[in-house]
């Protein structure tokens, strides 16, 4: 969409080129006084936006008990990588982090192969169950059972302290099978057609002709997937809290979050470093928060400007049809 | 094929006419394959998205987790009954209406403003920086969020540090934003808005896009300033869609969220802070309540089902492109 009003904006500009272009350089006072308001409100907002990251990461990089005395704005008055370090010497974070990995890995790769796998089985016109399944998914878009009795039937099949919980309870989600369902419509039938010629069935039509032509669509639902997966902290909380090993990075700093709330002031600092958790005066809790925070969110912020291009896409496409 | 006027059909299309169950199954079979790989998943939604709504029975009795489903006491509506005497409840249900319709009043403001703002930019390349910076909050979880939100309305935070500086309030007088209960509504208000409000101008920049551009020419010409334009045109522009999401977002009131409300509340604002799925999570889950948290979780989706007709309907007696 970003692309589309680029566009736009362009050939706006080049069709009126003269008339617009004179416009604007004898455009009024009060013109001007609106743009450099609207500049000026814009950039505000962009700090409003970015400081508490940047301020969070100054912290992250700065010496832990030079933190507490306060006036770490943008940039780190004394660095030091300790908190790093720390963080990442604990087995627990270790081990989150490569559950974290894990899950969004596997959960993206599922998700996104067998929504693709039902969405060419709906977008076969021929397929004698395609309206029952199409309807089958749609319909729960409408309810849904909610959060206890979803709770109880993941504990009756024994999902309770597994990964697999991570992965099955979300596998398909209808909104990802109708954008790709739209998109494999809008493929030119002759190139499935001219598979079957060639004696290929649906399975090798689907891995081999239909699959790598949904390359852009399938990026967009697992950008999307990713993110999810990689986020998510309240299936953590709500079944494998009481295994540590299954724990993810967001899980551990929500733990770290409930925490500090408990304390609520910052006497959270004093009480951490007291219990012999902080060990010595090198982190403290603030440092640790300020670390796990960029921890769990550098993955996100390396991967957004990519996102931003293909999920703006694929909103569009799930629109016209959704 | 169903219009009984149509001429005689082709020899070809004859055997259609029998459709039976027994075509069914042969072209069942003809087509295993799409069976095999589309079945396993109706399955699948079947377990997953069906099943849980068998378990609404079990807000109807004194579910013991240890019995079987035919040992269970039935009770009738003793739960709902419960729920619309309880104080808690009614208070939770308030909590859930002001902040899902401080959300939308807010959410949509700002986002319609924000977009008209972007929209009156030139500087493409400034556009897009904007654009760019105002959807990053939007990608991370509301747990970093929180975290984020948290250190800045901290005593020792940006915002106390902001107000000393500026002479509001004394240092050692320092505001605990979150201690005050009064205030969650609005902090969770503008911190949904930090959030989201880049990610939610996409839609309204799209329907921007769609506006003939004669239409600003003709007002330039009758001699519309920019705010005038503003006004008179891109904003009637967005008209269709700020109607068709304000009717989507109905469907929606009892939805107010829950991360956010649960990872900033805390024992000092829980009056305000805790609505409908908190409510939900804290007797089901906290307290092994799971009877009366299953009557919370049916009020909700069937109040929201409702809600979702009326919006639909309302939608359709408007003229607008109905949602389903």
């Amino acid at each position: 969409m970003a692309d589309t009003a680029t566009m736009t904006d362009g050939q706006r500009a080049s069709t009126g080129a003269k008339r617009r272009k004179r416009s604007y350089r004898d455009s009024s006072l009060g013109d001007r006084i609106f743009d450099i308001c609207n500049h000026t409100f814009l950039v505000c907002l962009m700090i409003v936006t970015l400081y508490p990251f940047v301020n969070t990461l100054a912290v992250s990089f700065n010496d832990a008990a030079d933190s507490l005395k306060g006036g770490v704005y943008v940039w780190p008055r004394d660095w030091t990588l300790e908190n790093y370090t720390y963080v990442f010497n604990e087995a627990t974070i270790l081990g989150a982090t490569v559950i974290s990995v894990l899950r969004t890995v596997i959960g993206t790769v599922a998700t996104v192969f067998f929504s693709a796998m039902v969405a060419y089985t709906i977008s076969r016109q021929e397929y004698v169950l395609r309206k029952f399944v199409s309807i089958a998914f749609i319909l729960t878009m409408y309810f849904s059972g909610g959060l206890i009795p979803t709770f109880l039937l993941v504990r009756d099949l024994g999902l309770i302290n597994s990964f697999w919980v991570y992965i099955w309870p979300g596998l398909i989600g209808v909104f990802n099978l109708i954008v790709i369902r739209s998109f494999i419509e809008g493929l030119p039938e002759s190139v499935i057609e001219s598979a079957r010629i060639d004696g290929a069935g649906e399975f090798r039509t689907f891995i081999s002709i239909v699959l790598p032509l949904c390359v852009p669509v399938l990026a967009t639902v697992a950008l999307f997937t990713a993110v999810y997966q990689w986020n998510s902290w309240f299936d953590v909380f709500l079944y494998n809290s009481s295994k540590v090993e299954l724990s993810t990075l967001q899980y551990e700093l929500q733990k770290i979050l409930q925490n500090s709330n408990a304390t609520a002031s910052r006497t959270a600092a004093d009480a951490f470093a007291s219990s012999g958790n902080g060990s010595s005066n090198k982190v403290t809790p603030l440092s640790i928060r300020a670390t796990m925070t960029i921890v769990a969110a550098v993955p996100i912020i390396l991967v957004y400007p990519f996102l931003q291009k293909y999920v703006v896409k694929g909103m569009m496409v799930g629109g016209v049809k959704g | 094929m169903e219009n009984p006027n149509a001429p005689a059909m082709s020899p070809r299309m004859l055997p259609k006419k029998k459709a039976g169950p027994h075509l069914f199954i042969k072209k069942l079979v003809q087509q295993r394959t799409l069976v095999f790989m589309s079945v396993p998943f109706l399955v699948w939604l079947f377990v997953f998205k069906y099943w849980p709504i068998w378990g609404w029975t079990i807000a109807f009795q004194d579910y013991k987790p240890a019995k079987k489903f035919a040992e269970q006491t039935w009770v009738g509506w003793k739960h709902f009954e419960f729920l619309f005497q309880d104080e808690r409840f009614f208070r939770v249900l308030r909590n859930t209406l002001a902040m899902s319709g401080i959300n939308l009043v807010l959410g949509f403001v700002t986002a319609i403003t924000l977009a008209l703002l972007l929209n009156e930019i030139r500087r493409l390349a400034f556009k897009r920086l904007v654009q760019t910076v105002s959807y990053l909050p939007h990608f991370i979880s509301w747990v970093v969020a929180a975290s984020i939100i948290q250190s800045t309305l901290s005593p020792d935070g940006i915002i106390n540090e902001l107000l000393i500086r500026l002479g509001f309030i004394a240092k050692g007088e320092e505001i605990l934003f979150l201690g005050k209960g009064e205030w969650f509504w609005g902090i969770f208000g503008a911190s949904s808005v930090w959030k989201e409000v880049g990610w939610n101008t996409i839609v309204y920049l799209a329907a921007i896009t769609m506006i003939d551009p004669a239409q600003y020419e003709a007002a330039e010409m009758d001699g519309a300033g920019r705010l005038k334009r503003m006004w008179y045109i891109t904003l009637p522009g967005m008209k269709p869609v700020i109607v068709v999401l304000l009717i989507m977002n109905i469907g929606n009131l009892l939805e107010s969220g829950f991360e956010p409300q649960y990872l900033l509340g805390n024992g000092m604002n829980v009056d305000f802070s805790e609505n409908l799925d908190i409510f939900v999570l804290k007797y089901g889950i906290n307290q092994n309540n799971f009877s009366l948290a299953t009557a919370g979780g049916i009020f909700k989706t069937v109040v929201s089902f409702v809600l979702l007709f009326f919006a639909n309907n309302v939608a359709k007696r408007m003229g607008e492109a109905r949602l389903f």
